[in-house]
């Protein structure tokens, strides 16, 4: 599910298979779980929690004041219908930024696995290496490639696909064009790691039975690959729904979605409950499409 | 398909790919060019005039050097931190039976599937509700970190420790080492490719989060806090000389590891 894993994974594969370890029953198992699973505990299962209450709280009390447990199921009413548009907003720029960000990984990550031969390792360090800088340093880049006197605003105007006052910046295309750049490796690793696994026999073996290139990928490889197509897609699709670096850099509050409205609720407007509402609503909604969106391509054994 | 059709495809992908690429470090190009830009006014965003000045005096800005070491700090320790705990944890997995295994998974598969935004407004919230909202600073920006390494760290070493063949132990043992010996002689050196890289992205997770930092970071700035901060007041040039060096850096660690385990075969 990592960067790091899927280039381990790889790793191993080849030769034969290893002995299956020897798991034993004692005390020590428990030992080693108690520091690592507290602190998940405490740090993460508790705040959630904890922000589960908050959303519930009376929305008419205050920092300074203290709020009340009131039980206010309304506040989530109150949150759908006053920020209706960024959750929606967030949900369509995260999708069109996985599809596009997948229709961008897969033919890098196929080349990766079958075409890249003695190249393969670099290959894969070049998909890392982005990370290795800011993701906020490399989100501002963005503003100086799309800027309105840079080459790509002037060629697409040349071209009369934007008008002559018109701009990249500040606009949705901007934004999706971020979330997408951003989150492009997590579609690759995965898709790498699962493409890498195929038994090539597998796809000799419907040449043999005279299919052409295009129904044995149709047929074989693509089905083969699903595993990390639904993790790449997941890996973009939650990180993306809940960013808001992108739409706050590259766009103006025309596209700003719910991470925008919780981070101002919480930190500006110092309202609690209503900003603790709009987490949860966005928490279950992921969680909700998570399950759906597995149970339909078929691998459960991923969750 | 006809061979020259074949060709024209194979070919494709690989050309498409290196497209993609070219895509993934066009920023980064960005990044090294504007690093020698002297910017006309504040808030511009383009390339106005070449000067090495930015290089010459790295930390001129006013805090962007102390965000950087702050940030260096808390993702040192937070690196120590995940790391230590996530490592118990896989051998855990992966060696001993114990009870709940299925909700040991689950708790830790979540916070890799949690949206950043709501982990960090979690934790604001329990901590204004403990009474320390006026007391956010390094050590909750270092507990936050942890949590959300922690599950990464566990990921990556299980993977290298599932594949591990356990014969090769208990061939240790049969030429009588004890189980600690096999353990620091035979185990823990075949892992340790595992936790290094766990801790690599550890500590590249922490120095770049900025989501989960921003509702937890009190006065604290990291650098991440410093570059959004400045954002609103017109970027110092300077931000992209730190992205430079750390890209090279992690570049030239990622290159020596690669000659390095070439040289010692696993």
């Amino acid at each position: 599910m990592s960067i790091a894993q899927a280039g381990v994974t790889t790793e191993g594969l080849t030769g034969p298979e290893p002995a299956p370890p020897v798991r034993r029953r004692s005390k020590a198992g428990y030992l080693l779980l108690l520091p690592g699973m507290l602190w998940l505990v405490v740090f993460f299962l508790v705040p959630t929690i904890q922000l589960m209450a908050t959303s519930l709280y009376d929305p008419n009390g205050s920092l300074e004041t203290g709020y009340t447990m009131t039980g206010s199921i309304s506040n989530y009413w109150t949150a759908l219908s006053t920020f209706q548009a960024p959750f929606l907003r967030s949900l369509l720029y995260a999708g069109i930024a996985t599809l596009l960000a997948l229709l961008l990984a897969y033919p890098l990550a196929y080349a990766i696995a079958f075409k890249a031969g003695r190249w393969k390792n670099a290959m894969l360090v070049l998909v890392i290496a982005p990370f290795f800088t800011s993701f906020l340093v490399r989100t501002l880049a963005w503003k100086s490639i799309l800027s309105d006197n840079g080459f790509i605003v002037s060629t697409l105007k040349d071209l009369h696909v934007l008008p002559p006052d018109g701009r990249l910046l500040a606009t949705s295309v901007a934004v999706i064009t971020g979330l997408t750049y951003n989150f492009v490796p997590f579609m690759v690793l995965p898709l790498y790691a699962s493409l890498e696994k195929i038994d090539l026999r597998l796809v000799e073996a419907s040449k043999d039975l005279y299919a052409d290139g295009f129904t044995s990928f149709r047929k074989v490889t693509l089905p083969l690959s699903m595993p990390g197509l639904v993790a790449g897609t997941l890996l973009t699709f939650i990180p993306a729904a809940g960013d808001y670096i992108n739409a706050e850099l590259l766009g103006t509050p025309q596209q700003y979605m719910i991470g925008n409205v919780i981070d101002n609720l919480f930190l500006v407007q110092l309202d609690y409950p209503i900003a603790a509402s709009c987490s949860v609503i966005l928490m279950l909604a992921i969680v909700a499409m998570v399950l759906v969106y597995v149970r339909r391509a078929g691998t459960e054994e991923l969750l | 398909m006809t061979r020259v059709g074949r060709w024209a495809v194979d070919h494709l992908v690989m050309v498409v790919a290196i497209l993609v690429l070219l895509y993934m470090f066009l920023p980064i190009f960005f990044v090294v060019l504007m690093s020698f830009n002297a910017p006309a006014s504040r808030l511009s965003y383009e390339f106005d005039s070449f000067t090495l000045s930015n290089w010459t005096d790295p930390c001129g800005p006013a805090g962007m050097c102390q965000s950087v070491v702050m940030s260096l700090q808390i993702g040192f320790l937070a690196t120590l931190g995940a790391t230590l705990l996530g490592t118990l944890v896989a051998f855990a997995l992966v060696r001993h039976r114990f009870r709940g295994r299925a909700a040991t998974s689950l708790l830790i598969f979540l916070p890799m599937a949690t949206p950043e935004v709501v982990m960090g407004s979690s934790l604001l919230a329990l901590f204004t509700s403990a009474g320390l909202s006026g007391k956010l600073g390094f050590w909750s920006i270092l507990v936050a970190h942890i949590m959300f390494c922690l599950s990464f760290v566990v990921v990556t070493v299980k993977a290298r420790l599932a594949g591990l063949d356990s014969s090769l132990e208990q061939a240790a043992m049969d030429l009588y080492a004890n189980e600690w010996q096999a353990f620091w002689r035979v185990t823990f050196p075949l892992v340790f490719p595992g936790i290094l890289a766990a801790a690599l992205l550890s500590f590249s997770l922490s120095f770049d989060d900025f989501i989960v930092t921003n509702f937890n970071h009190g006065n604290t700035i990291t650098f991440p806090m410093f570059v959004w901060g400045s954002a609103q007041r017109g970027i110092p040039p300077q931000v992209n000389v730190v992205g430079t060096v750390m890209f090279m850096v992690a570049l030239l660690l990622v290159v020596a590891g690669g000659v390095f385990q070439r040289r010692r075969p696993a």
